[in-house]
């Protein structure tokens, strides 16, 4: 919401303060102010100056000798007589522009911009006197632009060339040679921006932000006066006006001028308009514009003699109904969406625009005024449907005060016989058949300040209530809220408005007391911590991606068009079909993540991601979805394959105190897997992750090159969650030797070396402390068939010295157990 | 005689002076003290001296012996220590060359300012609790006050999966669903990820994070609202930071407020980081609205509570001076590397 601080002071009369102090304590209150600007800010030195003569340049064609009538504007090359000479090269400026009044810039003055309309340089354009193909020039007369506006805001101004001030303007301003132009364009202004919150919907006009200003400055607040207008006619013998549904309209109210006159309207209606950015046309859409924004509440003008019936009937639409708005579009409706309809056809939808064929031309003698209240939320619901949010609308949305429809109707009749735009029919049509009861709350100062934690009296309250029109009920200890403040109904809202007028900030800083609580994390939250530490201690750097993605992911994948992983949550309104499926899966992000790296030439990337897929119990929800927090790592480069992945895994099985073995089934469906490097992680007998290299046909599909080879791993928060103990057990630290012995064999190349340390671990018995594979070749050497391996084994007792016998013992079981798989040992 | 045996200690300590080696000592061992050295076959000599001259000419040799013994031992500190002093000379590196590290990685800037604000508040006793991302609408909105046909329940700003379920869009479901548990005193904060209808730029994303927080007890104040974000901003944006409490409107609070801090780049002066304002707004609170609490089952009477969110990534973005949010979701190895 913009609004000129004139507009303000027309209603705070006493406010004095400067812009930014305006700012500040508004802000402070509550209003808050986003920013403001001077409208003069780059305007120095510019006068109203009469054009005396003019005649031709004699060294250039396009150039014209000015003689410019300034008063008494001092400045260099103003002679004793108010003349100063100008040249310019302004198309509008002949010698036909004698006596014609022009904003004049004299020698030393500032401008804001320059003729052609461009940016504006922050500090404005500095004019100074100089020569024109050798003719002196003592300053500049100003186009609009110049002056840092436009034709928008200043209609009159010409396409191209210089402002030249109208006799209307002349008049209603008495303007004169020597007068600060700035003020005759009401540029001696500053437009504030608020933001104004959606609960005070008495804000979003004028007066409301008048009536905040003068209760926090201190001063009064002057309600603009409305004098009674209409002749001595009575509309009820004009119109007819019947609510079907009060639901939806809880009032309505109707006014009728006849006779209009068009005209531009007064030079200070249209400037309150420019400066809060609205631009003026005639008077009579200026003064629906003007009271929109005085009292916030929307207005409407019917032609009158397009009304069949001469009747109004509020109504919702049917089903499938088409109506044409004044913007010549055509708008599907149905049932909800409630009309305005004479007595054969709609003519307006409610609160959000009129229709073509009732709105007003040039040739309209008659019109009605509605100033109505309709339900905020039908208003919402209806313009979102339709696809038409207009100004009107984005304000009913608010839910209004019924009291302001009067109001603004009276208000704009008023205007209208200022004007003299038309002639004001007598009498007001109102149909409010449930009028409001005014909101009561009870005055518990106690409660007020428990809640804030302070000690204002009971005076200081109900004087801050005073300067905010609530009203105190001493017998039934009540507080009357006004039908504008929308927004108060509890004792909390009393505080707050205590508390906004005291100053939030002058209320103390305590700390809670009471019953004293731990600060701690949740189990799952220790697991995330661990996990996350020991990922990047072993070099993956964290990474965060969004949970929705495209179902293209699915293909990019190679994931069957019938697996369940394609059975995802859709998004109803997602902001595009790449963001429109919760995923349930998390590589795509991944190997996005990494794509994009190694698209940008970075080597070397190792990545971890720790965050949730969404697997839906069924489709469409009928319950929330399993959120699985997945931890994946994802790498490329140097340094990293299959068994760095698989080595991080235990790493971080080692942190999480996860020291069961663990199993790697390879026979398992990855698509998206190098077919002979991949398996899914088996722990405790359950699937909780898997490992893989990404296969070459995946990888290209995220634009990695042939021959890059990219791994993930991934394990399922939640799986692992009751493996994990953060208790841990001294074991104790032998003092007794070990003995080791190494076995050097051949083994049929299917055999998997996990076969062989099981095989291995359960014959070496207690006895068998560890075993490491140390050799292992395929080759030439070898036998076709078989490949070469060699482990150490390491034997130790707790409590004794092993002796020969039990070593000897042990490994022949263990060659025992190998041999039974058929291996051979190599001497 | 006696001569004689002056003569070869002195030249015995002179080639021990010489000697540049451990072999070279020894063999001037053998020479002088070995079995047919030098000093060692003076004493077969013996027999040539009176009975009353051996013994102290006995004493003599052994003095002797004793006086090479112990320069040769100095000789060979001295020549192991000159050779080690050699070999270090040898050793001497360039320290300034490369260093050699361990690949660590890095944590994710938005992490790293989440966990800043957890250990500031599980220090002042808050439990980090944890909620759904895809929620009811009735948390995310019908028990924060927000009816049905609030226009923050627009569905411009909300992405909604049936017209039940919905992906949250703030992180005060969690309010609800912990006030619902009945456990009280309530202290406690929940970070996490919500979702807005908004496109992708350099300062909007349809997925951010929040983290709120909120706290119900016997006589809790708007003061205690105050100290303890205070305190917050001061843990969080240094000591010297000042906050400031400008009044707003949430439907679930009342009242409410949005808190500015002293801009930390320049101390309020204003600076193009503040954009001139010397504030910088982080986040919203206010006192938990009667409605919610008693809509959760806590008696509004007996208990007052106040609630804060804070939005992570501008912390993260304003602490870490991070240009466009956009940086964030990229994961380019060389914007995580700074971190």
């Amino acid at each position: 919401m913009n609004t000129p601080l004139s507009w303000i002071r027309d209603y705070v009369p006493e406010l004095k303060c400067t812009d930014q102090e305006y700012a500040d304590r508004m802000t402070l209150a509550g209003t808050k102010v986003e920013s403001f600007k001077r409208l003069d800010k780059n305007l120095e030195g510019i006068y109203v100056g009469r054009i005396e003569h003019v005649e031709k340049h004699p060294d250039a064609d396009k150039l014209v000798v000015c003689r410019i009538y300034v008063g008494g504007a001092k400045a260099d090359g103003v002679d004793e007589n108010g003349m100063v000479q100008i040249v310019t090269g302004a198309p509008n400026i002949t010698v036909d522009s004698v006596g014609r009044l022009v904003p004049v810039v004299l020698d030393g003055g500032k401008v804001a911009g320059g003729h052609d309309g461009g940016p504006l340089p922050e500090d404005g354009v500095r004019i100074n006197t100089g020569k024109l193909r050798g003719v002196e020039s003592y300053g500049m007369l100003c186009s609009i632009e110049e002056l840092g506006s436009d034709r928008n805001a200043y209609p009159l101004a010409p396409e191209t060339g210089i402002y030249i001030f109208s006799d209307e303007l002349i008049n209603e301003l008495s303007l004169k040679p020597g007068d600060n132009a700035v003020r005759a364009f009401g540029m001696d202004d500053t437009v504030v921006e608020y933001e104004i919150t959606s609960n005070r919907v008495d804000c979003y006009s004028v007066i409301g932000i008048a009536r905040e200003a003068a209760a926090v400055f201190g001063c009064g607040f002057r309600m603009p006066k409305v004098e009674e207008s209409g002749n001595n006619e009575d509309i009820n013998d004009y119109l007819k006006v019947r609510v079907e549904d009060d639901k939806l309209c809880r009032r309505y109210t109707a006014r009728m001028v006849k006779n209009i006159k068009f005209a531009p309207s007064p030079e200070w209606m249209q400037k309150r308009l420019r400066n809060a950015g609205i631009r003026p046309i005639n008077n009579l859409v200026d003064i629906t514009n003007f009271v929109m924004l005085e009292y916030g509440q929307p207005m409407h003008a019917f032609d009158y003699d397009m009304l069949s019936g001469h009747e109004i009937v509020v109504k919702c639409a049917s089903d499938g109904d088409v109506f044409k708005t004044l913007d010549g579009q055509d708008r599907k409706l149905d049932s909800s969406v409630l009309m305005i309809n004479d007595s054969e056809k709609a003519v307006g939808i409610a609160g959000i625009m009129g229709g073509e064929n009732s709105k007003i031309t040039e040739n309209v003698h008659t019109v009605v005024f509605e100033a109505a209240t309709f339900d905020g939320i039908n208003v919402r619901l209806s313009s979102k449907k339709i696809g038409l949010r207009t100004d009107a609308s984005s304000i009913f949305e608010k839910g209004l005060d019924p009291a302001s429809a009067v109001a603004a109707n009276n208000r704009a009749c008023e205007l209208v016989e200022e004007l003299g735009c038309g002639e004001v029919i007598g009498g007001l049509i109102d149909i409010y058949p449930e009028p409001e009861t005014m909101e009561r709350i009870k005055f518990e100062p106690d409660r007020i300040n428990d809640l804030l934690g302070s000690d204002f009296s009971r005076e200081e309250m109900l004087d801050i209530f005073k300067k905010i029109e609530l009203t105190y009920d001493p017998s039934a200890n009540e507080v009357f809220i006004p039908s504008f403040r929308r927004d108060l109904h509890a004792t909390c809202d009393l505080a707050e408005e205590v508390l906004r007028f005291h100053g939030y900030d002058k209320i103390e800083d305590t700390l809670p007391v009471g019953e004293s609580t731990t600060g701690k994390v949740s189990f799952k939250g220790r697991v995330d911590e661990v996990v996350r530490n020991t990922a990047e201690y072993a070099g993956f750097s964290h990474i965060m991606t969004y949970a929705f993605e495209s179902p293209k992911a699915y293909d990019l994948l190679s994931i069957p068009e019938d697996d369940i992983l394609r059975k995802a949550i859709v998004i109803s309104n997602p902001l595009g079909e790449d963001y429109s499926i919760m995923r349930t899966q998390p590589l795509n992000a991944m190997l996005t993540a990494l794509s994009f790296n190694y698209s940008h030439k970075n080597e070397n990337v190792w990545l971890y991601d720790m965050s949730n897929i969404y697997i839906p119990k069924e489709l469409p929800l009928t319950e929330l979805p399993d959120e699985r927090e997945q931890l994946t790592l994802g790498a490329y480069g140097d340094g990293i394959d299959f068994f760095s992945m698989k080595g991080v895994i235990e790493d971080i099985f080692d942190h999480l105190g996860m020291r069961e073995r663990y199993e790697l089934k390879t026979d398992v469906n990855r698509p998206y897997f190098h077919p002979g490097r991949k398996a899914d992680v088996i722990y405790g007998g359950m699937t909780i992750g898997y490992i893989g290299e990404i296969h070459p046909f995946t990888a290209s599909n995220y634009g990695f090159k042939d021959g890059v080879r990219v791994y993930i791993a991934v394990l399922d928060i939640p799986s692992i969650l009751d493996f994990v103990t953060f208790d841990r057990k001294h074991e104790g630290v032998t003092r007794f030797p070990a003995v080791s012995r190494d076995i050097s064999m051949l083994v049929p190349k299917a055999t998997p070396a996990g076969d062989i340390e099981n095989m291995i671990r359960r014959m070496g018995g207690n006895l068998l402390e560890s075993t490491e594979l140390f050799d292992i070749y395929e080759g030439e050497q070898v036998r076709e068939g078989y490949k070469s391996m060699a482990y150490s084994l390491s034997f130790r007792a707790k409590d004794h010295t092993l002796t020969d016998d039990e070593i000897v013992s042990a490994m022949n079981k263990v060659l025992e157990g190998l041999a039974s798989m058929n291996i051979e040992l190599r001497s | 005689m006696k001569d004689h045996l002056i003569d070869l200690i002195n030249e015995a300590l002179k080639n021990i002076e010489k000697a540049a080696s451990s072999d070279e000592l020894n063999d001037i061992r053998v020479a002088f003290l070995g079995k047919k050295g030098s000093i060692t076959s003076i004493m077969k000599e013996m027999k040539g001296l009176k009975p009353e001259e051996r013994p102290a000419f006995g004493q003599m040799v052994n003095e002797a012996k004793t006086k090479v013994e112990n320069a040769l031992e100095e000789a060979k500190i001295r020549l192991e220590k000159d050779a080690l002093e050699l070999r270090l000379k040898s050793e001497v590196i360039d320290v300034t060359l490369p260093a050699k590290k361990l690949k660590t990685g890095h944590p994710h800037p938005c992490q790293i300012a989440l966990d800043e604000v957890e250990r500031i508040f599980m220090g002042m006793g808050y439990e980090v609790v944890e909620g759904p991302e895809v929620e009811w609408q009735e948390y995310n909105f019908t028990k924060l006050n927000i009816p049905e046909g609030h226009p923050a329940r627009d569905e411009q700003d909300t992405f909604y999966i049936t017209d039940q379920i919905l992906l949250r869009s703030q992180t005060s479901p969690c309010q609800a669903r912990v006030m619902e548990r009945g456990k009280l005193p309530i202290r406690m904060i929940s970070p996490g990820r919500v979702f807005r209808s908004d496109s992708i730029d350099a300062t909007h994303s349809p997925s951010f994070n929040q983290i709120e927080g909120l706290v119900v007890d016997k006589h809790i104040t708007m003061t205690d609202l105050k100290g303890t974000l205070t305190q917050f901003a001061k843990e969080m944006f240094g000591k010297d930071t000042v906050t400031r409490f400008r009044p707003h409107h949430f439907p679930f609070t009342e009242p409410s407020a949005e808190v500015d801090v002293s801009c930390f780049k320049c101390g309020g002066k204003g600076c193009r980081f503040c954009k001139n304002e010397g504030w910088i707004e982080i986040l919203g609170c206010g006192m938990v609205h009667p409605n919610v609490l008693e809509m959760c089952g806590i008696d509004p009477e007996e208990y007052t509570g106040f609630a804060f969110g804070v939005g992570l990534e501008r912390i993260a973005i304003l602490k870490y001076e991070i240009d466009d949010m956009r940086l964030l979701y990229e994961n380019d190895m060389r914007f995580l590397k700074q971190f």
